[in-house]
Protein backbone atom coordinates (compact mmCIF):
# COMPACT_ATOMS: atom_id res chain seq x y z
CA UNK A 1 0.00 0.00 0.00
CA UNK A 2 1.35 3.40 -0.89
CA UNK A 3 0.68 6.43 1.21
CA UNK A 4 0.85 10.06 0.28
CA UNK A 5 3.35 12.22 2.13
CA UNK A 6 3.74 14.68 3.70
CA UNK A 7 1.36 13.53 6.42
CA UNK A 8 -0.05 16.25 8.65
CA UNK A 9 -0.44 15.25 12.28
CA UNK A 10 -0.07 18.62 13.98
CA UNK A 11 -3.68 19.82 14.20
CA UNK A 12 -3.02 21.46 17.57
CA UNK A 13 -0.73 23.90 15.76
CA UNK A 14 -3.22 24.74 13.04
CA UNK A 15 -5.65 23.14 10.62
CA UNK A 16 -6.33 23.36 6.92
CA UNK A 17 -9.43 25.44 6.25
CA UNK A 18 -12.42 23.21 5.58
CA UNK A 19 -13.51 23.65 1.97
CA UNK A 20 -17.09 24.23 3.10
CA UNK A 21 -15.71 27.17 5.09
CA UNK A 22 -13.73 28.56 2.17
CA UNK A 23 -16.84 28.43 -0.02
CA UNK A 24 -18.76 30.60 2.42
CA UNK A 25 -15.89 33.08 2.78
CA UNK A 26 -15.13 33.74 -0.87
CA UNK A 27 -18.02 36.10 -1.75
CA UNK A 28 -16.98 38.38 1.11
CA UNK A 29 -13.63 39.11 -0.50
CA UNK A 30 -15.08 40.33 -3.77
CA UNK A 31 -18.84 40.74 -4.20
CA UNK A 32 -19.72 41.55 -0.59
CA UNK A 33 -16.57 43.44 0.30
CA UNK A 34 -18.26 46.15 2.34
CA UNK A 35 -17.17 47.53 5.69
CA UNK A 36 -19.54 46.19 8.31
CA UNK A 37 -19.39 49.58 10.04
CA UNK A 38 -20.75 51.41 6.98
CA UNK A 39 -24.30 52.23 7.99
CA UNK A 40 -25.21 54.34 5.00
CA UNK A 41 -25.37 51.81 2.18
CA UNK A 42 -26.11 48.26 1.16
CA UNK A 43 -22.47 47.15 1.01
CA UNK A 44 -22.14 47.84 4.72
CA UNK A 45 -25.49 46.29 5.59
CA UNK A 46 -24.68 43.03 3.79
CA UNK A 47 -21.33 42.78 5.55
CA UNK A 48 -22.88 43.57 8.92
CA UNK A 49 -25.53 40.93 8.42
CA UNK A 50 -22.84 38.34 7.64
CA UNK A 51 -20.89 39.33 10.74
CA UNK A 52 -24.01 39.07 12.90
CA UNK A 53 -24.74 35.61 11.58
CA UNK A 54 -21.16 34.50 12.25
CA UNK A 55 -21.33 35.97 15.73
CA UNK A 56 -24.40 33.89 16.51
CA UNK A 57 -22.72 30.73 15.27
CA UNK A 58 -19.53 31.35 17.23
CA UNK A 59 -21.57 32.08 20.38
CA UNK A 60 -23.89 29.09 20.00
CA UNK A 61 -21.03 26.62 20.36
CA UNK A 62 -20.42 27.74 23.96
CA UNK A 63 -24.04 28.52 24.89
CA UNK A 64 -23.38 32.25 24.82
CA UNK A 65 -25.30 35.22 23.46
CA UNK A 66 -24.00 36.81 20.26
CA UNK A 67 -23.64 40.13 22.03
CA UNK A 68 -21.01 38.53 24.23
CA UNK A 69 -18.60 37.86 21.36
CA UNK A 70 -15.81 40.36 20.63
CA UNK A 71 -13.89 39.50 17.48
CA UNK A 72 -10.12 39.85 17.63
CA UNK A 73 -7.15 39.03 15.42
CA UNK A 74 -6.74 35.70 17.19
CA UNK A 75 -6.53 34.09 20.59
CA UNK A 76 -3.26 35.75 21.57
CA UNK A 77 -4.98 39.10 21.28
CA UNK A 78 -8.05 37.74 23.07
CA UNK A 79 -5.88 36.55 25.98
CA UNK A 80 -4.14 39.92 26.16
CA UNK A 81 -7.46 41.75 26.04
CA UNK A 82 -9.06 39.57 28.69
CA UNK A 83 -6.26 39.68 31.23
CA UNK A 84 -4.99 43.23 30.72
CA UNK A 85 -8.53 44.46 30.18
CA UNK A 86 -9.76 43.06 33.50
CA UNK A 87 -6.62 44.09 35.40
CA UNK A 88 -6.95 47.64 34.14
CA UNK A 89 -10.70 47.95 34.61
CA UNK A 90 -10.62 46.49 38.13
CA UNK A 91 -7.43 48.13 39.34
CA UNK A 92 -9.43 49.99 41.98
CA UNK A 93 -10.78 46.70 43.31
CA UNK A 94 -7.69 44.53 43.44
CA UNK A 95 -4.46 43.56 41.76
CA UNK A 96 -4.15 39.83 42.30
CA UNK A 97 -4.38 37.28 39.47
CA UNK A 98 -4.22 33.50 39.74
CA UNK A 99 -3.00 31.47 36.79
CA UNK A 100 -1.03 28.32 36.10
CA UNK A 101 2.54 27.52 35.01
CA UNK A 102 1.43 25.37 32.07
CA UNK A 103 -0.58 28.10 30.37
CA UNK A 104 0.18 29.14 26.80
CA UNK A 105 2.82 31.86 26.47
CA UNK A 106 0.11 34.33 25.48
CA UNK A 107 -1.25 34.07 29.03
CA UNK A 108 2.07 33.62 30.83
CA UNK A 109 3.78 36.57 29.19
CA UNK A 110 0.72 38.79 29.62
CA UNK A 111 0.67 37.96 33.35
CA UNK A 112 4.42 38.58 33.60
CA UNK A 113 3.89 41.95 31.94
CA UNK A 114 1.25 42.79 34.54
CA UNK A 115 3.59 41.67 37.34
CA UNK A 116 5.98 44.37 36.17
CA UNK A 117 3.13 46.88 36.28
CA UNK A 118 1.82 46.48 39.80
CA UNK A 119 -0.12 43.21 39.71
CA UNK A 120 0.60 40.21 41.88
CA UNK A 121 0.32 36.83 40.23
CA UNK A 122 0.00 33.41 41.87
CA UNK A 123 1.37 30.70 39.61
CA UNK A 124 -0.35 27.38 40.35
CA UNK A 125 1.60 24.22 39.65
CA UNK A 126 0.24 21.02 38.15
CA UNK A 127 0.45 17.39 39.19
CA UNK A 128 2.16 14.66 37.21
CA UNK A 129 -1.19 14.22 35.45
CA UNK A 130 -1.10 17.83 34.24
CA UNK A 131 -4.11 18.90 36.34
CA UNK A 132 -4.16 21.84 38.71
CA UNK A 133 -4.98 21.12 42.34
CA UNK A 134 -8.34 22.66 43.22
CA UNK A 135 -7.39 22.87 46.91
CA UNK A 136 -4.29 24.84 45.94
CA UNK A 137 -6.49 27.13 43.87
CA UNK A 138 -8.85 27.60 46.79
CA UNK A 139 -5.99 28.56 49.08
CA UNK A 140 -4.65 31.04 46.53
CA UNK A 141 -7.68 33.35 46.64
CA UNK A 142 -7.14 36.65 48.45
CA UNK A 143 -9.46 39.57 49.12
CA UNK A 144 -7.73 41.45 46.30
CA UNK A 145 -8.02 38.61 43.76
CA UNK A 146 -9.75 39.90 40.63
CA UNK A 147 -9.15 37.19 38.05
CA UNK A 148 -8.41 33.49 37.66
CA UNK A 149 -7.06 32.48 34.24
CA UNK A 150 -6.82 28.73 33.67
CA UNK A 151 -6.70 27.17 30.23
CA UNK A 152 -9.40 24.74 29.18
CA UNK A 153 -7.10 22.25 27.44
CA UNK A 154 -3.34 22.26 27.24
CA UNK A 155 -1.82 22.69 23.81
CA UNK A 156 1.10 20.33 24.41
CA UNK A 157 -0.53 17.50 26.32
CA UNK A 158 -4.26 17.81 25.59
CA UNK A 159 -5.05 17.66 29.32
CA UNK A 160 -8.44 19.26 30.08
CA UNK A 161 -8.89 21.14 33.37
CA UNK A 162 -12.01 20.82 35.53
CA UNK A 163 -13.59 24.02 34.25
CA UNK A 164 -16.96 23.69 35.99
CA UNK A 165 -15.31 23.20 39.38
CA UNK A 166 -12.88 26.07 38.84
CA UNK A 167 -15.75 28.26 37.68
CA UNK A 168 -17.81 27.41 40.76
CA UNK A 169 -14.94 28.31 43.08
CA UNK A 170 -14.50 31.66 41.33
CA UNK A 171 -18.22 32.38 41.16
CA UNK A 172 -18.63 31.76 44.89
CA UNK A 173 -15.97 34.41 45.58
CA UNK A 174 -17.16 36.84 42.91
CA UNK A 175 -13.81 36.52 41.17
CA UNK A 176 -13.82 36.58 37.37
CA UNK A 177 -12.87 33.36 35.56
CA UNK A 178 -11.09 33.56 32.22
CA UNK A 179 -10.19 30.48 30.23
CA UNK A 180 -7.97 30.15 27.18
CA UNK A 181 -10.10 27.63 25.30
CA UNK A 182 -8.20 27.67 22.02
CA UNK A 183 -7.58 23.91 22.00
CA UNK A 184 -10.92 22.92 23.53
CA UNK A 185 -13.34 25.10 21.55
CA UNK A 186 -15.18 23.00 19.00
CA UNK A 187 -13.50 19.81 20.25
CA UNK A 188 -15.31 19.20 23.54
CA UNK A 189 -18.62 20.60 24.83
CA UNK A 190 -18.20 23.98 26.53
CA UNK A 191 -20.99 25.85 28.29
CA UNK A 192 -20.19 29.29 29.69
CA UNK A 193 -23.20 29.19 32.03
CA UNK A 194 -22.82 25.67 33.39
CA UNK A 195 -19.08 26.25 33.83
CA UNK A 196 -19.38 29.79 35.24
CA UNK A 197 -16.96 31.14 32.66
CA UNK A 198 -16.79 34.94 32.47
CA UNK A 199 -14.25 35.35 29.68
CA UNK A 200 -13.09 32.87 27.06
CA UNK A 201 -10.45 33.16 24.36
CA UNK A 202 -11.03 31.21 21.16
CA UNK A 203 -9.53 30.98 17.71
CA UNK A 204 -10.81 30.06 14.24
CA UNK A 205 -7.81 28.29 12.76
CA UNK A 206 -7.86 25.47 15.31
CA UNK A 207 -11.35 24.49 14.15
CA UNK A 208 -10.71 24.43 10.38
CA UNK A 209 -11.36 28.15 9.98
CA UNK A 210 -8.97 30.81 8.71
CA UNK A 211 -5.92 32.16 10.52
CA UNK A 212 -6.05 35.78 11.64
CA UNK A 213 -9.35 35.77 13.51
CA UNK A 214 -10.35 34.82 17.02
CA UNK A 215 -12.70 36.07 19.66
CA UNK A 216 -13.10 36.90 23.30
CA UNK A 217 -16.32 35.89 25.00
CA UNK A 218 -17.21 38.54 27.59
CA UNK A 219 -20.12 37.71 29.89
CA UNK A 220 -22.93 40.30 29.89
CA UNK A 221 -25.19 39.06 32.67
CA UNK A 222 -24.63 37.77 36.18
CA UNK A 223 -22.17 39.32 36.36
CA UNK A 224 -21.83 41.93 33.66
CA UNK A 225 -18.12 41.82 32.92
CA UNK A 226 -16.39 44.96 31.79
CA UNK A 227 -12.90 45.25 30.37
CA UNK A 228 -10.68 48.17 29.45
CA UNK A 229 -10.00 48.13 25.69
CA UNK A 230 -6.41 47.60 24.64
CA UNK A 231 -6.85 48.80 21.06
CA UNK A 232 -8.45 52.22 20.78
CA UNK A 233 -10.15 53.75 17.78
CA UNK A 234 -13.56 53.75 16.20
CA UNK A 235 -15.34 51.95 19.00
CA UNK A 236 -16.07 48.74 17.13
CA UNK A 237 -17.14 45.61 19.00
CA UNK A 238 -19.04 47.58 21.66
CA UNK A 239 -15.90 49.55 22.36
CA UNK A 240 -13.98 46.44 23.41
CA UNK A 241 -11.81 46.26 20.32
CA UNK A 242 -11.58 48.96 17.69
CA UNK A 243 -10.62 48.26 14.11
CA UNK A 244 -12.48 47.43 10.92
CA UNK A 245 -13.80 43.91 11.15
CA UNK A 246 -12.16 41.24 8.99
CA UNK A 247 -15.49 40.27 7.45
CA UNK A 248 -14.37 37.32 5.28
CA UNK A 249 -12.37 35.82 8.15
CA UNK A 250 -15.26 36.29 10.56
CA UNK A 251 -17.63 34.64 8.09
CA UNK A 252 -15.17 31.74 7.94
CA UNK A 253 -15.01 31.57 11.74
CA UNK A 254 -18.79 31.38 11.89
CA UNK A 255 -18.94 28.69 9.23
CA UNK A 256 -16.26 26.66 11.00
CA UNK A 257 -18.10 26.98 14.33
CA UNK A 258 -21.35 25.82 12.77
CA UNK A 259 -19.67 22.78 11.21
CA UNK A 260 -17.94 22.02 14.50
CA UNK A 261 -21.30 22.09 16.28
CA UNK A 262 -22.86 19.74 13.73
CA UNK A 263 -19.94 17.33 13.45
CA UNK A 264 -18.51 17.34 16.99
CA UNK A 265 -20.01 14.04 18.10
CA UNK A 266 -19.05 12.16 14.92
CA UNK A 267 -15.63 13.81 14.65
CA UNK A 268 -14.86 13.05 18.28
CA UNK A 269 -15.79 9.41 17.97
CA UNK A 270 -13.66 8.89 14.87
CA UNK A 271 -10.69 10.96 16.06
CA UNK A 272 -10.68 9.40 19.53
CA UNK A 273 -10.74 5.95 17.91
CA UNK A 274 -7.67 6.81 15.83
CA UNK A 275 -5.91 8.39 18.80
CA UNK A 276 -6.48 5.29 20.92
CA UNK A 277 -5.32 3.04 18.10
CA UNK A 278 -2.15 5.09 17.83
CA UNK A 279 -1.59 5.14 21.59
CA UNK A 280 -2.11 1.41 21.94
CA UNK A 281 0.25 0.56 19.12
CA UNK A 282 2.99 2.95 20.24
CA UNK A 283 2.92 1.91 23.88
CA UNK A 284 2.65 -1.80 23.12
CA UNK A 285 5.24 -1.98 20.35
CA UNK A 286 7.86 0.37 21.81
CA UNK A 287 9.31 -0.23 25.28
CA UNK A 288 9.47 2.78 27.60
CA UNK A 289 7.03 4.85 25.59
CA UNK A 290 5.26 6.93 28.20
CA UNK A 291 2.06 8.92 27.66
CA UNK A 292 2.29 12.42 29.12
CA UNK A 293 -0.79 13.80 30.86
CA UNK A 294 -3.81 12.01 32.20
CA UNK A 295 -6.12 10.43 29.66
CA UNK A 296 -9.01 10.72 32.09
CA UNK A 297 -9.38 14.43 31.29
CA UNK A 298 -8.22 14.79 27.75
CA UNK A 299 -8.88 16.13 24.27
CA UNK A 300 -9.77 13.42 21.77
CA UNK A 301 -7.11 14.17 19.16
CA UNK A 302 -3.96 14.93 21.13
CA UNK A 303 -1.28 12.42 22.05
CA UNK A 304 1.96 13.39 23.78
CA UNK A 305 4.42 10.55 24.30
CA UNK A 306 7.99 10.43 25.56
CA UNK A 307 10.28 7.82 24.03
CA UNK A 308 12.87 7.52 26.77
CA UNK A 309 16.57 7.84 25.87
CA UNK A 310 15.87 9.21 22.38
CA UNK A 311 16.19 12.95 21.85
CA UNK A 312 13.06 14.48 20.32
CA UNK A 313 14.60 16.53 17.56
CA UNK A 314 16.68 13.66 16.25
CA UNK A 315 13.50 11.58 16.20
CA UNK A 316 11.67 14.29 14.25
CA UNK A 317 14.54 14.38 11.78
CA UNK A 318 14.04 10.70 11.07
CA UNK A 319 10.31 11.16 10.53
CA UNK A 320 10.70 12.62 7.09
CA UNK A 321 7.46 13.64 5.46
CA UNK A 322 5.60 13.49 8.78
CA UNK A 323 4.48 16.70 10.48
CA UNK A 324 4.42 16.29 14.26
CA UNK A 325 5.96 18.43 16.97
CA UNK A 326 8.34 17.90 19.85
CA UNK A 327 8.86 19.21 23.35
CA UNK A 328 12.55 18.88 22.75
CA UNK A 329 14.77 21.82 23.57
CA UNK A 330 16.44 21.69 20.22
CA UNK A 331 13.26 22.60 18.41
CA UNK A 332 13.37 25.98 20.08
CA UNK A 333 16.19 28.48 20.22
CA UNK A 334 16.16 28.46 24.02
CA UNK A 335 17.66 24.96 24.43
CA UNK A 336 15.21 24.46 27.28
CA UNK A 337 12.90 21.48 27.08
CA UNK A 338 9.13 21.93 27.28
CA UNK A 339 8.17 23.96 30.36
CA UNK A 340 4.82 22.18 30.38
CA UNK A 341 6.36 18.72 30.70
CA UNK A 342 8.93 19.97 33.22
CA UNK A 343 6.10 21.44 35.33
CA UNK A 344 4.48 17.99 35.34
CA UNK A 345 7.64 16.67 36.97
CA UNK A 346 9.10 14.84 33.99
CA UNK A 347 12.83 14.32 34.29
CA UNK A 348 15.11 15.88 31.70
CA UNK A 349 15.53 12.77 29.58
CA UNK A 350 11.79 12.33 29.21
CA UNK A 351 11.10 16.03 28.65
CA UNK A 352 13.67 16.09 25.86
CA UNK A 353 12.25 12.91 24.36
CA UNK A 354 8.64 13.83 23.74
CA UNK A 355 6.60 13.95 20.56
CA UNK A 356 3.18 15.50 20.17
CA UNK A 357 0.89 13.99 17.57
CA UNK A 358 -2.48 15.65 16.98
CA UNK A 359 -5.08 13.88 14.92
CA UNK A 360 -7.77 15.81 13.11
CA UNK A 361 -10.71 15.75 10.74
CA UNK A 362 -8.69 14.54 7.76
CA UNK A 363 -6.42 11.97 9.43
CA UNK A 364 -6.86 8.40 8.20
CA UNK A 365 -6.17 5.08 9.89
CA UNK A 366 -3.59 4.31 7.19
CA UNK A 367 -1.74 7.49 8.09
CA UNK A 368 -1.78 6.58 11.78
CA UNK A 369 -0.35 3.14 11.04
CA UNK A 370 2.30 4.59 8.73
CA UNK A 371 3.38 7.12 11.36
CA UNK A 372 3.50 4.48 14.11
CA UNK A 373 5.71 2.27 11.92
CA UNK A 374 8.11 5.13 11.16
CA UNK A 375 8.28 6.15 14.84
CA UNK A 376 9.02 2.60 15.92
CA UNK A 377 11.79 2.17 13.34
CA UNK A 378 13.41 5.44 14.25
CA UNK A 379 13.21 4.94 18.00
CA UNK A 380 14.89 1.54 17.57
CA UNK A 381 17.59 3.02 15.34
CA UNK A 382 18.28 5.97 17.64
CA UNK A 383 18.30 3.84 20.78
CA UNK A 384 20.93 1.64 19.15
CA UNK A 385 23.14 4.75 19.05
CA UNK A 386 22.05 6.22 22.40
CA UNK A 387 24.63 6.02 25.19
CA UNK A 388 21.81 6.50 27.71
CA UNK A 389 19.90 3.50 26.41
CA UNK A 390 23.13 1.48 26.57
CA UNK A 391 23.76 2.50 30.18
CA UNK A 392 20.21 1.68 31.20
CA UNK A 393 20.50 -1.74 29.54
CA UNK A 394 23.68 -2.28 31.59
CA UNK A 395 21.72 -1.48 34.73
CA UNK A 396 23.28 1.93 35.37
CA UNK A 397 21.10 4.48 37.15
CA UNK A 398 21.40 7.65 35.08
CA UNK A 399 20.57 9.79 38.09
CA UNK A 400 23.69 8.47 39.83
CA UNK A 401 26.03 9.93 37.21
CA UNK A 402 27.68 13.31 37.58
CA UNK A 403 27.02 14.88 34.20
CA UNK A 404 29.09 17.69 32.81
CA UNK A 405 26.44 20.28 32.09
CA UNK A 406 27.34 22.62 29.29
CA UNK B 1 14.94 24.15 10.89
CA UNK B 2 16.82 23.33 7.72
CA UNK B 3 19.74 20.92 8.06
CA UNK B 4 22.79 20.97 5.84
CA UNK B 5 23.24 18.05 3.45
CA UNK B 6 26.28 16.88 5.40
CA UNK B 7 24.38 16.80 8.69
CA UNK B 8 21.60 14.80 7.06
CA UNK B 9 24.11 12.46 5.46
CA UNK B 10 25.84 11.73 8.78
CA UNK B 11 22.50 11.43 10.57
CA UNK B 12 21.21 8.91 8.06
CA UNK B 13 24.46 7.04 7.68
CA UNK B 14 26.39 7.58 10.90
CA UNK B 15 29.98 6.31 10.81
CA UNK B 16 31.45 4.19 13.59
CA UNK B 17 28.40 3.77 15.81
CA UNK B 18 29.16 1.35 18.60
CA UNK B 19 31.19 0.71 21.70
CA UNK B 20 34.70 -0.48 22.57
CA UNK B 21 35.52 -2.23 25.83
CA UNK B 22 36.07 0.65 28.21
CA UNK B 23 38.18 -1.53 30.49
CA UNK B 24 40.62 -2.37 27.69
CA UNK B 25 44.03 -0.80 28.37
CA UNK B 26 44.24 0.42 24.79
CA UNK B 27 40.88 2.21 24.87
CA UNK B 28 40.12 5.76 25.97
CA UNK B 29 36.52 6.73 26.72
CA UNK B 30 35.05 10.22 26.87
CA UNK B 31 31.48 10.86 27.97
CA UNK B 32 30.41 14.50 27.82
CA UNK B 33 27.18 16.46 27.98
CA UNK B 34 24.15 15.88 30.16
CA UNK B 35 20.65 14.54 29.67
CA UNK B 36 19.41 17.83 31.12
CA UNK B 37 20.88 19.67 28.15
CA UNK B 38 19.44 17.20 25.65
CA UNK B 39 22.76 15.79 24.50
CA UNK B 40 25.20 13.19 25.75
CA UNK B 41 28.12 11.96 23.65
CA UNK B 42 30.21 8.89 24.30
CA UNK B 43 33.34 8.77 22.17
CA UNK B 44 35.88 5.97 22.38
CA UNK B 45 39.28 5.56 20.78
CA UNK B 46 41.63 2.62 20.46
CA UNK B 47 45.27 3.67 20.53
CA UNK B 48 48.29 1.79 19.32
CA UNK B 49 51.60 3.53 19.92
CA UNK B 50 50.62 7.17 19.56
CA UNK B 51 48.11 6.59 16.77
CA UNK B 52 44.33 6.27 17.02
CA UNK B 53 43.51 3.07 15.13
CA UNK B 54 39.78 2.91 15.81
CA UNK B 55 37.00 5.17 17.07
CA UNK B 56 33.39 4.54 18.05
CA UNK B 57 30.60 6.77 19.27
CA UNK B 58 27.13 6.74 20.71
CA UNK B 59 25.18 9.97 20.97
CA UNK B 60 21.91 11.00 22.55
CA UNK B 61 21.09 14.33 21.02
CA UNK B 62 19.81 16.21 18.04
CA UNK B 63 20.81 15.46 14.46
CA UNK B 64 23.64 17.98 14.58
CA UNK B 65 25.07 16.35 17.70
CA UNK B 66 24.93 12.93 16.05
CA UNK B 67 26.58 14.32 12.90
CA UNK B 68 29.31 16.12 14.89
CA UNK B 69 30.29 12.97 16.76
CA UNK B 70 30.10 10.82 13.64
CA UNK B 71 32.36 13.25 11.79
CA UNK B 72 34.91 13.35 14.60
CA UNK B 73 35.23 9.57 14.72
CA UNK B 74 35.88 9.63 10.99
CA UNK B 75 38.54 12.31 11.36
CA UNK B 76 40.49 10.87 14.28
CA UNK B 77 40.97 7.40 12.85
CA UNK B 78 44.62 7.13 11.85
CA UNK B 79 45.46 10.40 13.56
CA UNK B 80 48.25 10.87 16.08
CA UNK B 81 47.04 11.71 19.59
CA UNK B 82 48.83 15.06 19.46
CA UNK B 83 47.02 15.94 16.23
CA UNK B 84 43.64 14.77 17.52
CA UNK B 85 44.14 17.09 20.50
CA UNK B 86 44.25 19.98 18.04
CA UNK B 87 40.77 19.42 16.56
CA UNK B 88 38.74 22.56 17.05
CA UNK B 89 35.00 22.84 17.27
CA UNK B 90 35.09 25.54 14.62
CA UNK B 91 36.44 23.03 12.10
CA UNK B 92 33.56 20.67 12.87
CA UNK B 93 31.00 23.47 12.68
CA UNK B 94 32.42 24.64 9.37
CA UNK B 95 32.54 21.17 7.83
CA UNK B 96 28.90 20.54 8.79
CA UNK B 97 27.69 24.11 8.14
CA UNK B 98 26.14 24.24 11.62
CA UNK B 99 23.94 27.25 12.34
CA UNK B 100 24.82 29.36 15.43
CA UNK B 101 22.18 27.63 17.60
CA UNK B 102 23.93 24.30 16.95
CA UNK B 103 27.51 25.38 17.63
CA UNK B 104 27.30 23.75 21.07
CA UNK B 105 27.07 20.37 19.31
CA UNK B 106 30.50 20.89 17.76
CA UNK B 107 31.88 22.08 21.12
CA UNK B 108 30.61 18.89 22.66
CA UNK B 109 32.32 16.78 19.98
CA UNK B 110 35.62 18.59 20.62
CA UNK B 111 35.17 18.01 24.35
CA UNK B 112 34.41 14.34 23.71
CA UNK B 113 37.60 13.61 21.78
CA UNK B 114 39.67 15.52 24.35
CA UNK B 115 38.01 13.55 27.16
CA UNK B 116 38.67 10.24 25.40
CA UNK B 117 42.35 11.11 24.93
CA UNK B 118 42.64 12.26 28.56
CA UNK B 119 41.11 8.96 29.71
CA UNK B 120 43.59 6.99 27.63
CA UNK B 121 46.52 9.05 28.92
CA UNK B 122 45.33 8.63 32.49
CA UNK B 123 45.34 4.86 32.05
CA UNK B 124 48.93 5.06 30.87
CA UNK B 125 50.15 7.70 33.28
CA UNK B 126 51.10 9.99 30.44
CA UNK B 127 51.11 13.64 31.43
CA UNK B 128 48.96 15.84 29.21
Amino acid sequence: MSIETPIYMDYAATCPVDERVVAQMLPYFTTHFGNSASRTHQFGWVAEEAVDKARERVAALINANEKEITFTSGATEANNLAIKGVAEFLEGKGNHIITCVTEHKAVIDTCKYLERHGCEVTWLGVGTDGMIDLDELERAFRPETILVSIMAANNETGVVQELAKIGALCHARKVLFHTDAVQAYGKIPLDVDAMHIDLMSISAHKIYGPKGVGALYVRRRRPRVRIAPQIHGGGHERGNRSGTLAVPLIVGFGAAAEIAAQDMAADTERILGLREHMRERLTQEIPEAIVNGTLAHHLPGTLNISFAYVEGESLLMGLKGIAVSSGSACTSASLEPSYVLRAMGLNDELAHSSLRMTIGRYTTREEVDYVVDRIRENVERLRAMSPLWEMVQEGIDLASIEWTAH
Amino acid sequence: MAYSDKVIEHYEHPRNVGSLDKNDEGVGTGIVGAPACGDVMKLQIRVEGDVITDAKFKTYGCGSAIASSSLVTEWVKGMKLTDAMQIKNSQIAEELSLPPVKIHCSVLAEDAIKAAIADYQKKHGTPE
